[in-house]
């Protein structure tokens, strides 16, 4: 194989992985919006909040530490312990379960019935709430992750790419950073068993009831209130892999939270209420980008038009999302729910 | 015809008054459901029919009256409590849960019955597995009872009407409820479904026992299959018995020939 094509398989990899990425944090949209009709602004800071949680728990911060030294006059910062990553994460999913049921006492339930845009607003406000809220718990600064995934270059791809190209070509291999695989295994791992849960339990019947159907669901006696606590600890758990993946990958710090503007793309190809729907889209955003990053930054490109093109990963995914659109714009709107009976 | 007047009510609506903004849906109504029978509510449209059903199963608080049921006043509950206490209900424009399949549709109807929490089901499968399986029987024995076996896989979104408002019927009585609430359950069927619905409903009210509450358009069939009618009209209403005093009911003549209104 050609060295020109090998180079473009690896950019196609390292494309897909992204997207991966991307899916993770769109899947958390999807499983809210689907069973619920809210647009939940305050995904991204989720997976925020869950890293900084799993590192502060991980790491033994004292929560409220500034606040604690402050009202008191002492001086602490850590427990000075260090914790297991996989007792650790349970006790972050613990937390973010607890926050689903915090999300639904003080905020949903209150606004049941209301228009989606109103709920649209609530979660903007859970969002920077729980931004300061992370902060003022975890303070701001940026930290590592590391639960101990593995990370760095994958030998495996690099091997194997040496050995299809021309011993005489003085070929590198490629380069595919382990952490990116193991990212697509856990994405792979999270969403056959969402799907087997949604497909063969019972509230996963349930769960599907209520995404059709509200009033129905209603009707034959399962509890909203219920499916809203399941729906958010599901999309907290989500958060928290997502959180996991990239703050593994770019430290723990407030930017975390922009990866949800990565969604918002991502979803806009893929819909808002389709989990194949989320994980291609993200698929197609990583890839696009990286392909065409790859393109407008070659030598025959630049040869060709003279252009010097920038910054491409900022805006090229809105543009092929806008381009989407405008040829399918079905897949956009979700289901609307019917209020009437 | 059927003695049911010795029996007590099993529910009792006492007075109920219901309001949109300015819209009175239900103005000061009283009736009574009586255990065993089959209960019309018809009226010609907009006279609040489907509103009263919303408000026996807890979709909509009325701002007056009470409800009693089962000789105790209902304090206020939401649908699901309701349908746990054993009332179940189809919908006028049919709602069903699209994507799923007849055989899953007819389960969620079983939700009321499970004992098992779903966070067991999730957790931990030995005794839910059992059930899920008992479950699964009891819904056969509807699909059979229904005429509905070739269509147990099929998707219900790609169902026609009649047989959707079938598997709807299916879905309220996997709950094995006490008291059945049809809104409009024959609905845009041609004759020969017609006769199908009504058997099944008059099987169902025989055979379980079941107490059925019905809004029907089909004054034929209405008067064919119920023990006593209640009739509104505007929110009012403005005839109650049995099918034929209110077939002989001067004010409800006068509704359905529209004579005191335009
Ligand atoms: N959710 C609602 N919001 C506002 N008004 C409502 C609502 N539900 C019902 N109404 C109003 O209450 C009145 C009674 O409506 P309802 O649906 O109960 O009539 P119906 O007897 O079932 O009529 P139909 O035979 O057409 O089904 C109507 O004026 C209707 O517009
Ligand atoms: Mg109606």
């Amino acid at each position: 194989m050609s060295i020109e094509a090998l180079n473009l398989i690896e950019v196609l990899i390292n494309g897909l992985m992204a997207g991966v990425m991307y899916a993770l944090v769109a899947l958390g949209f999807v499983l809210i919006f689907k069973s619920s009709g809210i647009f939940n602004y305050a995904q991204g800071v989720m997976a925020l909040f869950a890293a900084m949680t799993l590192v502060g728990l991980q790491t033994g911060q004292v929560p409220f530490a500034h606040l604690l030294n402050a009202i008191t006059g002492m001086h602490v910062t850590h427990f000075g312990w260090n914790m297991p990553s996989g007792l650790a994460i349970l006790l972050t999913l613990g937390v973010m379960v607890g926050l689903a049921f915090l999300v639904e006492r003080l905020v949903l339930k209150h606004l049941v019935n209301q228009e989606p845009i109103i709920l649209f607003m609530a979660t903007i406000g859970l969002a920077f709430f729980l931004e300061g809220f992370g902060d003022l718990m975890w303070t701001a600064e940026i930290k590592q992750l590391d639960v101990g995934l593995p990370g760095g270059l994958s030998e495996w791809f690099e091997g194997a790419s040496m050995a299809l190209a021309d011993p005489e070509a003085g070929y590198w291999g490629m380069y595919v950073d382990k952490l990116d695989v193991t990212a697509a295994v856990v994405a792979a791992l999270l969403v056959i068993s969402l799907t087997l849960f949604s497909q063969y339990t019972r509230a996963g019947r349930a769960l599907r009831a209520v995404a059709d159907d509200h009033q129905a669901a209603l009707s034959v006696g399962i509890s909203l209130r219920f499916i809203w606590v399941m729906v958010w600890s599901i999309a907290g758990l989500v958060a928290l892999v997502a959180g996991i993946m990239w703050g593994s990958k770019t430290g723990v710090q407030t930017s975390l939270s922009l990866i949800a503007l990565k969604a918002l793309p991502v979803l806009m190809l893929g819909g808002f209420t389709s989990i194949p729907g989320a994980i291609v889209g993200g698929l197609i955003i990583g890839a696009g980008e990286k392909l065409f990053e790859y393109f407008v930054t070659s030598d025959a490109f630049h040869g060709l038009t003279g252009f010097n093109i920038d910054a491409t990963e900022n805006w090229f995914a809105y543009v092929l999302a806008l381009l989407f659109l405008v040829f399918r714009p079905q897949g956009l709107f979700g289901d609307r729910i019917i209020e009437r009976v | 015809m059927r003695d049911t007047a010795t029996v007590e009510p099993m529910l009792d609506i006492r007075n109920i008054t219901l309001r949109f903004g300015g819209v009175v849906a239900i103005r000061d109504i009283s009736f009574d459901i009586r255990q065993g029978e089959i209960r019309a509510i018809i009226g010609p449209n907009g006279a609040g029919k489907s509103s009263m059903l919303n408000v026996i199963n807890g979709f909509y608080h009325p701002q007056e009256g009470e409800i009693w049921f089962r000789g105790k006043r209902r304090g206020p509950m939401r649908p699901h409590e309701i349908a746990r206490q054993g009332l179940a209900r189809t919908f006028q424009n049919i709602a069903l849960f699209k994507g799923m399949t007849t055989l899953d549709n007819i389960m969620t109807g079983r939700m009321t019955r499970m004992r098992s929490s779903m966070l067991e089901q999730a957790l931990w499968w030995g005794r839910a597995e059992r059930e899920e399986n008992a479950h699964r029987e009891k819904v056969e024995r509807i699909i059979d009872f229904l005429e509905i076996q070739s269509i147990r896989k099929t998707p219900v979104g790609r169902l026609p009407y009649g047989l959707q408002k079938r598997v709807e019927l299916g879905r309220a009585l996997a709950a094995e409820p006490e008291l059945l609430l049809l809104d409009e359950p024959m609905a845009g069927m041609n004759v020969e479904e017609k006769e199908d619905m009504s058997r099944f409903i008059l099987d169902v009210n025989d055979e379980f026992g079941t107490t059925i509450a019905l809004i029907e358009h089909d004054m034929g069939v209405v008067m064919d299959i119920s023990d006593r009618v209640v009739v509104l009209d505007y929110g009012r209403k403005i005839g109650d018995g049995t099918p034929d005093e209110v077939r002989n009911n001067p004010d409800v003549i006068d509704a359905y020939l529209g004579v005191s209104h335009d």
